[in-house]
């Protein structure tokens, strides 16, 4: 069952990732994604991270790819024409070496081989979350705080200089 | 009832890494750059909620709550500058945004 869940939430992952590369509408591109977030959550619920799944859904997925399609929206973006590169070859290039760093991140990762996940961990319910949030990573917090306060600003001053 | 392997999320993290990596290079569009830029951001949380869950550390989801965090202010700030370049050049192509004078 759980390996069910994780073939299904793994492959649409996957799949609505290559749309993410492969469609020329950056609307498709963007509602690909939107997928492929829908699945990590998933995927988190199932590493016992409940928390990190409802933000995900709520913060990724409702808030920062809905600006995203606003703006592809508000600009009325149309697909890109195919237009010729200045370098044809170098396209061809991409392929390789997305299989080699792919194979080397597979290289880091194949010596946990035998370690299973424990299926089921409260590790990362709400409570605990919170709690060390704001006991041990207090200060990240607030720092994070100012940062977003530095985000709004910048994001306005642009707007405005428009 | 089945535990599933730790190399399975890591492998799926690794595929979700090398698409958004492969997205970013190879396309000429900024706000398509963007997404990948989301995607490679969301193959790392992956991993860590993985080594977070495996470890049984909370430090791990702490720091994909962060990187949450700053992927959204990188988004603001980002589509803004997305939406002047839109503004001054009629096109996001990279190619043709070589100057930073707008």
């Amino acid at each position: 069952m759980e390996r069910a869940l994780f073939v299904i939430f793994a492959l649409t992952a996957i799949v609505a990732a290559l749309n993410v590369l492969l469609r020329r509408h950056p609307l498709h591109s963007a509602l690909a994604l939107l997928v492929v977030l829908g699945a990590l959550a998933g995927l988190y619920i199932l590493l016992g991270a409940y928390f990190l799944a409802m933000i995900q859904v709520v913060i990724y997925a409702g808030a920062i790819l809905v600006l995203f399609l606003f703006v592809i929206m508000l600009l009325n973006i149309r697909a890109e024409e195919a237009r010729l590169a200045r370098r044809p070859f170098l396209r061809w290039l991409a392929l390789p070496f997305a299989l080699l760093l792919g194979a080397e991140i597979f290289y880091l990762v194949r010596t946990f081989e035998e370690n299973p996940v424990p299926s089921g961990t409260s590790v990362g319910v709400t409570e605990a979350i919170g709690r060390e949030l704001f006991t041990t990573y207090l200060l990240p917090f607030e720092v994070t705080s100012i940062l977003i306060l530095i985000a709004i600003l910048g994001a306005v001053v642009l707007a405005r200089r428009g | 009832m089945t535990t599933i392997p730790i190399s399975w999320y890591l492998a799926v993290a690794a595929v979700l890494f090398t698409i958004g990596a492969v997205t970013v290079f190879v396309k000429r569009n900024a706000l398509v750059m963007l997404l990948g830029i989301e995607l490679m951001l969301n193959a790392a949380n992956l991993t860590a909620v993985t080594f977070s869950s495996y470890f049984r550390e909370l430090a791990g989801q702490i720091l994909v709550f962060f990187v949450m965090v700053v992927a959204a202010a990188e988004a603001a700030v980002g589509l803004a500058i997305i939406v002047l370049l839109f503004r001054h050049r009629e096109t996001l192509n990279v190619d043709e945004a070589q100057l930073l004078k707008l």
